[in-house]
């Protein structure tokens, strides 16, 4: 039995890109394209040096999982992050409405 | 509480035939070619086509299917061993079995793929092949250990408060020789107040055991929440339905609302009109760091689906002297 430390992946908790780089699997220069194209935004980009929200640690890691599994190059990795992304928040958008419905009760 | 996130096939097969009386010194077969829906002769390329086609349909990352992440697991683990020529030709000799069937490999085999080093007690397939070629360099090379994600479901009430979850996981992982091999880990985890739907917690270094001074891996901890009689939610807001008489709504009244903190007075305006949201501030889900979110009363108005003589009597001398219209705007002028 271990009883864990246990740290949120919040927005609020800041990564260096060498830490999300360490965490995700990815390397700097792929973390730096996905930055490049949009599909992972760090907190400031005018920054010097990029941090990031620990939220987009979850980002990081499904990145990584797609180029292995998929056999993606940059280009396809950047597109179906970006879309996933997209579909993450649509989902949030609708968990939203449908909570504002009235009638029986469904799961968050 | 109890959360059983994964059953450790092998280990419990081998307690179940150390019970019999076999020996417990096997591993289960698994058919690959059968999982990527291949024949055993199909070109590199057909099976590459399969795993592609497999891969868009059960990917965790990208799929609804039920049971999408254990359905993946199955297609990467006969992916990862078909695709390589070497362990494509070790597996074939192993022969041919039943799915789920304990075997052992034909004599020699060892020998002839492995370094003579296997033991085969509470070995599973896909560690034995992951395992496989490059072995004698992974022994000393600097690996990190393996991270782990589990999904914790827990419900809004352990939300609100805070939870204490155990969590059980069959998770692959080395030996002092570094051979893979499966073990039962228990993970006690106290997730603080504040979570909500889809929240990520690391727990640093409780993942697998890095190797030759790798880094240990981490556990990632998904939060999901159960269904809820009363409460909906949408991030760390509540929504309830409140039904009201329509005497209540018209003239107003004060209504006890369950909160998770307990029951509180809501005071409800008169002409209150349906959908209106009541807003209980602070009574929502407490916030990682600070502040809570709300709650939210939706109004309906219910309607008693029989009345009395009485009652009906009397609703009818309202709808005769009220000048209510509820549907002036219907008419429009041309």
């Amino acid at each position: 039995m271990m009883t864990g430390q246990v740290e949120w992946l919040h927005e609020e908790r800041e990564l260096s890109l060498a830490e999300l780089c360490e965490l995700s699997g990815l390397s700097e220069a792929e973390l730096r394209a996905l930055v490049d194209c949009g599909a992972i935004a760090p907190t400031d980009s005018d920054a010097r040096d990029w941090t990031f929200g620990a939220d987009r640690l979850v980002v990081a890691r499904s990145a990584f999982r797609l180029r292995r599994d998929f056999e993606l190059d940059s280009q396809g990795l950047a597109l179906a992050v970006a879309l996933l992304e997209r579909v993450r928040d649509l989902e949030e958008q609708l968990r939203g409405l449908r909570a504002r419905i009235p009638g029986t009760p469904r799961s968050g | 509480m109890l959360l059983h996130e994964r059953v450790d096939r092998v280990a419990q097969a081998s307690a179940r035939s150390q019970e019999r009386g076999y020996n417990a010194a096997s591993m289960k077969f698994k058919d690959y070619y059968a999982v990527m829906g291949v024949e055993r002769s199909a070109s590199p390329e057909e099976i590459k086509t399969a795993y592609r086609k497999l891969a868009r349909k059960y990917h965790p990352d990208v799929s609804k299917e039920p049971n999408a992440e254990e359905k993946f697991k199955e297609v990467a683990e006969a992916y990862e061993t078909l695709k390589d020529p070497q362990k494509r030709a070790a597996y074939d000799q192993l022969g041919r079995h039943r799915p789920g069937q304990d075997f052992r490999p034909p004599p020699g085999w060892e020998k002839q793929f492995g370094d003579g080093a296997f033991s085969f007690e509470d070995l599973d397939l896909g560690d034995l092949f992951s395992a496989f070629g490059g072995r004698a360099h992974a022994r000393s090379m600097r690996m990190p250990g393996q991270d782990y994600e589990v999904t914790a479901h827990i419900s809004l009430e352990e939300a609100y408060r805070g939870a204490e979850v155990t969590l059980d996981l069959a998770v692959p992982d080395h030996d002092e020789r570094g051979l893979p091999h499966r073990v039962q880990r228990s993970f006690k985890a106290r997730i603080p107040r504040g979570a909500t739907e889809g929240q990520r917690l690391r727990l640093a270094g409780q993942g697998g055991k890095g190797m030759n001074g790798g880094r240990d891996g981490d556990l990632y901890l998904n939060v999901a929440l159960r269904p809820h009689p009363l409460f909906r939610v949408s991030g760390h807001d509540l929504f309830l339905d409140l039904p009201l008489a329509p005497w209540e709504a018209v003239l107003g009244t004060t209504v006890q609302v369950p909160t998770l903190g307990g029951s509180v007075q809501l005071k409800v305006p008169s002409g209150t009109r349906a959908g209106q949201q009541l807003r209980l501030a602070g009574r929502g889900l407490p916030k990682p760091h600070s502040g809570e979110g709300d709650l939210f009363a939706i109004v309906q108005i219910a309607v008693p689906s029989a009345a009395s003589e009485r009652e009906r009597a009397l609703y009818g001398e309202l709808a005769g002297i009220s000048t209510f219209n509820p549907r002036g705007h219907f008419a429009q002028e041309a």
